[in-house]
Formats: C-alpha cells, sequence, structure tokens
C-alpha cells in the first residue's frame, strides 16, 4: 500500500472523492487515498454504463471491500463517456494507486462551473485533519 | 465516496454492510473512553491496527490487510486477540444437573477435561447464545460466552441456579485473557516457542503460560487446526510478542469472520438469535431434547413438524458480494433473508448463509440475492463453502 498522498494537480469533494479536470469539458474521477484506506482492501467495483447521467453529490457507483460496502460519490454533475473495466479483474488497483490506474470513470462534463464548489488539496489535508 | 465507517461520515444505508465491524473506535475520544479495551490494546496498536468498537469492546478488525490475515490461518498460523469472549464458571455437586437443564447438547457426556459445543435456550427455543463448555474438575465447568451476550447469558444462568441448592455461577472474565492461534502450523509453533504440551482436539488441559496457570483449549472457530489459550491477562502481551517473533501473524476480527462463514460456523446475533430455534439454524445435532434442558419442548416440536425455514450456505455465481439483510428471492417472490454475507478470500466470490423455505434449502437450489436492488443469481451450497485440498 502506498503512504497517504492528495495530489495538487487535483480537485476534491469533502466525501472523498476526486476530479482530475481534463479540458473545460470532461474530467476523470476516482477516490482518495483516505477513502481506499479507510474501506480497506477493494474486492469489488460496481460501475456505471457508459452513457448514464451522473448528478453532484449523488450516488454513481459501488466500491466493496471484504468488510464494507461503499457508495462512490459524484464530484460533479455529466454523462459518464468510459469506465475503468480493467478494475473488473484488478479491484485492487483503487488501493494500490488511487489517482492512476485505480481511476474509475470519464466524464463529460454538464456543468463545468461546479469546479468552484471543490476543495485543493490543501482544502482537503486540513478537512481531514480536523476530522 | 460515501463510507459507512469512519467518524464524521454518515451512513447511507439501512443494510449492506458488514455490522459487526462497527465504527473506528480511534477517532472519537469520549466514545473510547465507554469502550472496554483487553490487556493487548498497546499491542496492537503498535502493529497499526484499525481499532474498531465490536460490541462495546475496543478491539482490532484487521492489521495488514484481512485477504493476507486470512491467508495465514489457512496456510501458516495466525493469532486472535478474542479477550472480549466471556468466562463463566460453574461449580458445585449440583453443576452436572444445572448445566444438564440449561445447555441443549448432554452435558453428562464430556468426561474430564472434555469440551462440548451446545446452544443456550429459551422456554420458546430460541438460541440466546451459543457456547462451548470445558470439563475442569469432576463437578467444575468452564463455559464460554459471546461478549455481546454475556451479562444477560449470566443473569439467565444466575436465575435458573436458584432452583438449584448446590451450584455456584462465578463471573470469570476478568480473570482471563483469551488468544486463539489457529492454522496449520499453529500446534508446532506453539510448542516449540512455549514448550506447551497441547491437547488434542475437542480437549482442555490445565498448564503454565507465562509461569502462570492457564488453560489449554483444542478448540476453533476458522475451520483450521490450532488451540485457544485462556491465559492471566498480565501475561497476554509478552506471550503475544513471543509468538509475533516465532511467526505467528496477528488477525483481526475481519479475518476471523471471512474464516468462519467459509466453514459455515455460526455467529449469534447474525445466524442465531433468539427468535430462531436451534433445528432451524442447522444446530439439531447438538440439541438432545430428552435431558429436559430449557426450550427442550419446543425444540422437539420444531423436530418433529419440520422448519419452515432453513439456515442454508450459498455462493454467489458471478459478481457481487452479499450483506446482512439482503434479501434472498426466486421466482421472483422472497424466500429468505441473508444473514451473514461476505467476499470469500479463499473462494474469491461471494458467499453467506440465509434463513430460506426450506424446500429451497437443498445444495444444488437455485436462488438469487438482491444485493441493494442488483439481483446476483446463486446457488445454495453445501457445508462447508470451504475445504481444503488433500
Amino acid at each position: 500500500m502506498p503512504d497517504a498522498s492528495y495530489p495538487d494537480d487535483l480537485l476534491y469533494h469533502d466525501q472523498h472523492d476526486w476530479a482530475r479536470l481534463e479540458g473545460d469539458e470532461h474530467a476523470v474521477f476516482g477516490i482518495t487515498w483516505y477513502a481506499q484506506d479507510s474501506l480497506g482492501e477493494v474486492v469489488f467495483y460496481d460501475p456505471p454504463e457508459v452513457g448514464a447521467t451522473i448528478v453532484k453529490d449523488a450516488s454513481y457507483a459501488e466500491v466493496e471491500s471484504v468488510k464494507a460496502v461503499s457508495d462512490v460519490i459524484a464530484p460533479m454533475s455529466g454523462e459518464i463517456v468510459e469506465v475503468n473495466d480493467a478494475l473488473e479483474d484488478t479491484p485492487e488497483k483503487i488501493n494500490e494507486d488511487p489517482y492512476g490506474e485505480g481511476w474509475l470513470v470519464k466524464v463529460k462534463l454538464t456543468a463545468p462551473e461546479e469546479r468552484g464548489a471543490l476543495l485543493g488539496a490543501d482544502e482537503y489535508r486540513k478537512m481531514l485533519e480536523k476530522a | 465516496m460515501a463510507l459507512d465507517a469512519g467518524p464524521a461520515i454518515h451512513s447511507r444505508r439501512p443494510h449492506g454492510r458488514c455490522r459487526r465491524l462497527g465504527v473506528p473506535a480511534s477517532g472519537n475520544t469520549l466514545a473510547r473512553l465507554s469502550l472496554r479495551s483487553t490487556p493487548l490494546r498497546e499491542k496492537h496498536v503498535e502493529l497499526g491496527a484499525k481499532l474498531v468498537d465490536f460490541a462495546g469492546w475496543e478491539m482490532p478488525v484487521q492489521y495488514e490487510g484481512i485477504r493476507e490475515e486470512h491467508s495465514a490461518v489457512r496456510t501458516h498460523a495466525g493469532m486472535f486477540d478474542v479477550s472480549h469472549m466471556g468466562e463463566v464458571e460453574v461449580e458445585g455437586p449440583g453443576a452436572l444437573a444445572f448445566l444438564q437443564r440449561l445447555l441443549s447438547n448432554d452435558v453428562a457426556a464430556i468426561g474430564l477435561g472434555g469440551a462440548q459445543y451446545s446452544c443456550l435456550c429459551n422456554e420458546e427455543g430460541g438460541v440466546l447464545d451459543d457456547l462451548f463448555t470445558y470439563r475442569l474438575g469432576g463437578d467444575r465447568y468452564l463455559i464460554v460466552t459471546n461478549s455481546a451476550n454475556h451479562e444477560a447469558d449470566l443473569a439467565w444462568l444466575g436465575r435458573w441456579s436458584r432452583q438449584f441448592s448446590d451450584v455456584a455461577v462465578r463471573d470469570v472474565a476478568d480473570r482471563y485473557a483469551m488468544l486463539a492461534v489457529q492454522g496449520p502450523h499453529a500446534r508446532g509453533i506453539l510448542s516449540r516457542a512455549l514448550g506447551l504440551e497441547l491437547p488434542p482436539r475437542m480437549r482442555v488441559a490445565r498448564g503454565r503460560v507465562g509461569d502462570r496457570p492457564a488453560l489449554i483449549c483444542g478448540t476453533g472457530y476458522t475451520g483450521e487446526d490450532g488451540v485457544e489459550l485462556l491465559i492471566d491477562p498480565e501475561v497476554a502481551p509478552p506471550i503475544w510478542a513471543e509468538l509475533l517473533d516465532a511467526g505467528v501473524v496477528p488477525c483481526g476480527l475481519g479475518a476471523r469472520d471471512t474464516l468462519r462463514l467459509e466453514v459455515c460456523f455460526h455467529l449469534h446475533g447474525n445466524d442465531l438469535t433468539p427468535e430462531r430455534n436451534p433445528i432451524e439454524a442447522g444446530l439439531g445435532w447438538c440439541c438432545k431434547e430428552e435431558t429436559g434442558f430449557v426450550g427442550a419442548e419446543a425444540v422437539a416440536q420444531a423436530r418433529r413438524e419440520g422448519p419452515a425455514e432453513q439456515l442454508a450456505p450459498f455462493k454467489i455465481e458471478g459478481a457481487g458480494i452479499p450483506r446482512q439483510g439482503n434479501s434472498v428471492l426466486a421466482d421472483g417472490e422472497e424466500v429468505g433473508v441473508v444473514t451473514s454475507g461476505t467476499f470469500s478470500p479463499s473462494l474469491e466470490i461471494g458467499i453467506g448463509m440465509a434463513y430460506v423455505r426450506t424446500d429451497l434449502a437443498e445444495p444444488g437450489s437455485e436462488v438469487e440475492i438482491d444485493v441493494r436492488g442488483k439481483r446476483r443469481p446463486a446457488r445454495i451450497a453445501s457445508r462447508p463453502l470451504y475445504r481444503k485440498e488433500k
């Protein structure tokens, strides 16, 4: 398991999700180091369908560890354009590389201005320290 | 991400998480103050364990990871701090008659140094607890209770003991730390590291551990060979350290749950409750109604009439992990409920146990499990779900 990290180039949702903006209209989503650590070894990822509409602050997928299941919350609204199919066979990538090979979905954003409500890496780290 | 566990994170679901694993206990000072801890708490913290609230006890749910710990017990040797379990001593000339009246099994069949599994039933035949009884002396027995039931069991035993003039029931939970050392290499390592003579399976022996009197029990909850040590709480930390040095892998309650479910051992509170009788639960084998135990008439009736529902193990076919509370469906109709469900590290599929309509409880029956709105095909299987390759 890697050490705790929260890359500066990502935006964070307070429910422990990250978004990597790609241009003005697209983003990649995943869960943070803190989320995967709290959950433990991920053994199952239940992705949404490509084409599905997702809404900021609502659940769009599920990840399960041996002991618990968790909703994955959308940090921004949009339409799913790609899901990380490789996680079907290797869900542990969510633990091993949460910001890289453990990405969950790619999304075409329908409200790019929602980025303003997300946290920077420093703000997210501060939030975790207070918790 | 909405984590079901964690401080300041709310759960969104009534069902679906492993309730018994609780919430982390380390985040909230007030919550921690009200939790009981075992003599090994510092050892767990040193090892970086995740501590959770389990039945009012602050217990390690995992150290390095559930899958690794699970595999250590299946292939090598693991140790569990189960000091939260309760102990009750029953002693006196009337001890046998008293226990025969309270426990579902034939207590007279326990020889000196013997061990026996049984249910503690209410008058309606409902299961108040499931327990191991060890015969330590001619008229001296030790019962090991589930921590969540310990106080209620004590009250129940105490109440019934008043009808017997010559028996003493004593809470001796504070006298023991309990360490389960399990796995194919557990016995070898234990006898080498601690110089112990180990009793065979289903026997108990007196010995000395850490130069204090101890009980060594040939029992466990993992489906592997091994022993459970009842030792002086003061010597628990050095013994833990010694076993760690000898290569025994520390294992948490997470692995304990996956291990026991793979071999279909019941967990009281999940698979056994006061609303279910031992016949439905598949525990008719440890009920000897002719001994006249409390609840025997109800159990005899359930056996005679046959239960409407039975506890059955199942395997998910394909994706999906069943959880406690999920509905079981057949032809689109609800036919039962999951009482325990998890991901099986050995089989790498979702497994569980569920109370299902008796006609569907046979191995091979095809059902569906409603896993949070998704119907996952499953098949009723025979016990145990996991069997070691010879």
